[in-house]
């Protein structure tokens, strides 16, 4: 940590804990991890004022990895904890990260309302289309014809989940798809979402390369869309039909006013409460 | 003085406007210096279905009903039969109901009481926009010697954003139900209290959860409704702004729980409340608070289990799943209140208590503690507030080193708040070492599990644990809601020269044992009385404690509510045999 209060430059590595990763080598998250640290000192933004939260998975153990305050929660929930903070404390700035298992399958829910309330915050989606975590089962950005799960030795027959379709729909202010292996476009991206007022959602293809090996190739496939955000929802929607899921860039800049219920700092006296209930 | 007391119950189909009556009468009892308390009753309905108001008027603070009630007014003859096992009637008791349409006899439940002949709905109709329940409000009022003028100023401050025109036709029925009422029957009435120094409030369980939850320091609520929980945090969604907190209403319990435990870690005390069905759904979250300690309170306004079971209804039931409910080694409180007064004081510990310890707090009320409104004494002020251990700063800095979940000797660590520089940590339900840091080493899980367990046994509690009331070998043991009858039977038992010791526990979890063995010196007999059909809570005095040879077992499902004679009846009867 820069206590070094003459000289505050902190450079990337500085918002690393020094805790050695889990991760597989080769894993996608590592890139990831990376990106973070470029943004946090692209933005110069203090540890100390920095929360990363998170659920339960691979991905999910980011927090442990980095110098800000960080919260590693259940499976599911990073987003609530997220919000619960956020609310709590806007002086923050707060990330949460977490994989497509966490966020969209056990924490649905929490992908809607959160997408739906607009909290000033970032979400990074370390999407795997797999459960790395619990060894190699389909997630639900997994592909239909998908046979190595071995709990859908068929495939899932379903059709996946559509991460940037549901965020758009559901409110999301701020959308954008990165890939691992782009470590300073990832960066560039975080850095835009966490300026951008509201709930910033960036989906990474992170590849897991002990449960989808092929995800490897994901280097070479994917490539930057061809066109500029929009901040028109209608347009951003019909680019989504089309996409395949391999453009990157930042997709959607909306301009919906944050949710964030102020916090008055001038205090009534709770004597003054309890009026009501006298006689 | 010896208590008075009148108990009183108001039924009627939906929309006849009985609790807007109760409100009114309690009011007015409450104006004219008497205590009271008035129990909301309702079907499961939305709107509409039956109603009743279920009042007691005293000379003194009471915290239960009484054992069978001495009026009813039925303004619909049918309502009253849907209540018929919640309000007993003597044949000394009277039911006032409305013969209109000849169906009295045949919709009135069978009773001892005697009924009354009153045309609510006829004299209802011979004023402009008049309602059958303002009549009955005259009527109850002279019945019971209130003036006029007092529901007349009730009215003003009760209706008077209904406009003048509603206000006059509620004002000249009122008149038309008092003169009907002078000739129906006479009631020796309680005699009002006269000490008016005394400041009295007007107060529900569940507001008064809320106060306590205030005054303890709570600034951050996240919730989702659920009845008999919902008025806290309406109370709460009010009241926080005003003190410089928020409440949000979340998408679902599981998100309400990580809500408050994201709020807690940025330094903010927090709560949820919910009932049995959310604190289901919380338990794994809880256990979250328990592992990455973090201070939060999460209050159940009990209702009757398991699943949705009677969600309008109050029990005892949930006290298995606050206790054992998390899964692991969790070590956390649960507390209890033991009546609507103590909700204040009960939450307000908690949260203190929670903050100390950065751990979970459980708070089971009931429904019947939440939604009945009492007109009691003020309660007094605690000085208990949220304080929280966080690390000194020295030149802007926590100082070097530091590590979360250090190993002391109290087992409470201080627990850096995200801005403070230096104090970075992550905050882990994954076991962890001392900094924080994932670990799964054995000595690891065993030194933080010593730690988790440690500050909360290790607290010193002090007096609160529980109230130890009179004296005696003879003794009742209970906890929550029951405990109002409990003492209403005990109090009359000593009147007779009885001597009799209560136990009403607060602090569930943890485990008092050297108090409770204090407690119970000197106790041969002890009656345990819960409101549970598995007995929960006799199973889990069992676990916990030494119960004297001679402990038997008062217990039942809700909802109806234990009655003061009911308790006495069984201590005098204690019978050959284990009754356990
Ligand atoms: C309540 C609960 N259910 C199941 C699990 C087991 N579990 C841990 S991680 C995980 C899936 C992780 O997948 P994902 O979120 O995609 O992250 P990844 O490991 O791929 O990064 C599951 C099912 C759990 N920890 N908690
Ligand atoms: S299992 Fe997959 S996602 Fe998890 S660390 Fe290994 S490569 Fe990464």
């Amino acid at each position: 940590m820069n206590r070094n209060t003459a000289c505050p430059h902190i450079e990337p590595r500085g918002y690393k804990s020094g805790v050695k990763p889990v991760w597989c080598p080769g894993c996608g998250d590592f890139g990831v991890l990376g990106s973070i640290t470029k943004a946090l000192s692209g933005l110069q933004i203090r540890p100390e004022s920095t929360a990363i939260i998170s659920g339960i998975g691979c991905s999910s153990r980011m927090p442990t990895y980095l110098s800000t305050y960080g919260f590693h929660g259940v499976h599911g929930r990073a987003l609530s904890l997220a919000t619960g903070l956020k609310v709590a404390r806007p002086d923050l700035t707060v990330i949460a990260t977490g994989g497509d298992g966490d966020g969209f399958s056990i924490g649905g829910n929490h992908f809607l309302h959160t997408c739906r309330r607009n909290t000033n915050m970032t979400y990074i989606v370390l999407d795997n289309q797999v459960y790395g975590m619990t060894k190699g089962q389909a997630s639900p950005t997994t592909e239909p014809n998908w046979e190595k799960g071995k709990l859908t030795p068929s495939g899932t027959g379903i059709n996946p989940f559509q991460p940037l379709v549901v965020g758009l729909a559901s409110g999301a202010n701020f959308i954008a798809r990165c890939s691992s292996s782009d470590s300073n476009g990832t960066a560039r991206t975080i850095m835009e979402a966490i300026r951008h007022p509201g709930f910033s959602m960036v989906q990474v293809l992170s590849p897991c390369v002990t449960f989808r090996p092929e995800q490897r190739e994901w280097k070479k496939l994917v490539q930057p869309a061809p066109v500029e955000a929009t901040s028109d929802a209608a347009q951003a929607a019909r680019r989504l039909l089309t996409d395949k899921g391999l453009f990157t860039g930042i997709l959607f800049r909306g301009s919906r006013p944050p949710y964030q219920p102020e916090l008055k700092s001038s205090i009534e006296n709770i004597a003054e409460l309890e009026e009501e209930f006298c006689l | 003085m010896s208590r008075q007391s009148l108990s009183i119950a108001l039924t009627g189909s939906g929309g006849s406007g009985v609790m807007t009556m109760g409100n009114m009468l309690l009011e007015a009892v409450a104006k004219a210096g008497w205590y009271g308390i008035m129990t909301r009753s309702a079907g499961p309905q939305i709107r509409g279905g039956e109603a009743a108001a279920l009042i007691r008027v005293s000379n003194m603070p009471i915290e239960s009903h009484d054992d069978s009630f001495d009026l009813v007014l039925a303004i619909d003859p049918a309502s009253m039969g849907r209540f018929v096992a919640e309000i007993p009637l003597r044949p000394d008791s009277f039911v006032i109901s409305d013969p209109q349409g000849g169906r009295r006899s045949s919709s009135l439940p069978e009773s001892p009481a005697k009924v009354i002949d009153l045309p609510m709905k006829e004299l209802a109709k011979s004023v402009k926009g008049g309602r059958p329940n303002m009549i009955a409000l005259g009527a109850i009022a002279s019945v019971i010697g209130l003036s006029e003028t007092s529901i007349f100023a009730i009215l003003k401050t009760m209706l008077e954003s209904k406009g003048a025109d509603a206000l006059g036709a509620s004002r000249t029925c009122v008149q038309a139900g008092f003169a009907a009422g002078a000739d129906l029957l006479e009631f020796n009435t309680p005699q009002m209290q006269q000490d008016t120094d005394t400041q009295r409030w007007g107060i529900t369980g569940n507001e008064a959860a809320g106060l306590g939850a205030v005054r303890g320091g709570v600034r951050f609520v996240a919730a989702y409704p659920i009845t008999p929980a919902t008025e806290v945090l309406e109370w709460m969604a009010g009241v926080l702004p005003s003190v410089g907190g928020v409440l949000v209403q979340a998408e679902d319990e599981l998100a309400s729980i990580n809500q408050i435990i994201g709020a807690s870690f940025g330094g903010l005390p927090s709560l949820t409340a919910t009932s049995g069905p959310g604190l289901a759904l919380m338990t794994e979250s809880i256990g979250l608070a328990v592992c990455s300690e973090v201070p939060v309170v999460v209050l159940d306004v009990m209702r009757c289990g398991p699943s949705t079971g009677i969600a309008t209804k109050t029990e005892q039931s949930d006290l298995n799943i606050a206790l054992n409910g998390l899964h692991g080694d969790a070590p956390h409180l649960v507390l209890a209140p033991s009546s609507i007064t103590d909700c204040v004081f009960t939450t307000q510990w908690a949260v203190h208590l929670a903050e100390s310890l950065q751990a979970p707090a459980i708070v089971l009320s009931d429904q019947s503690l939440g939604q009945t409104r009492a007109i009691m004494n003020r309660p007094a002020d605690i000085t208990f507030m949220a304080r929280r251990s966080v690390p000194a700063q020295s030149a802007g800095y926590v100082e070097e080193n530091y590590t979360r979940y250090a190993i002391g000797d109290s087992g409470v660590s201080p627990m850096a708040i995200p801005g403070q520089p230096g104090g970075q940590y992550t905050a882990d339900g994954l076991e962890h070492s001392q900094s924080g840091a994932p670990s799964s080493l054995p000595e690891d899980h065993l030194a933080q599990l010593d730690k988790r367990q440690h500050k909360i046994s290790q607290f010193n509690y002090g007096e609160h644990w529980a109230d130890i009331e009179g004296s005696g070998e003879l003794a009742v043991i209970s906890w929550g809601s029951t405990c109002g009858p409990i003492r209403e039977a005990l109090a009359r038992m000593r009147d007779q020269g009885q001597e009799i010791r209560l136990i009403a526990i607060r602090l569930l979890a943890p485990e008092r044992p050297s108090e409770m063995a204090a407690a119970l010196v000197g106790v041969k007999r002890l009656l345990v009385v819960e409101q549970s059909h598995s007995r929960q809570f006799h199973r889990y005095l069992r676990a916990a404690y030494d119960l004297p040879d001679e402990t038997r077992v008062l217990n039942r499902p809700g909802p109806l509510p234990f009655r003061p004679a009911e308790i006495m009846a069984r201590l005098d009867d204690w019978g050959e045999g284990t009754g356990s």
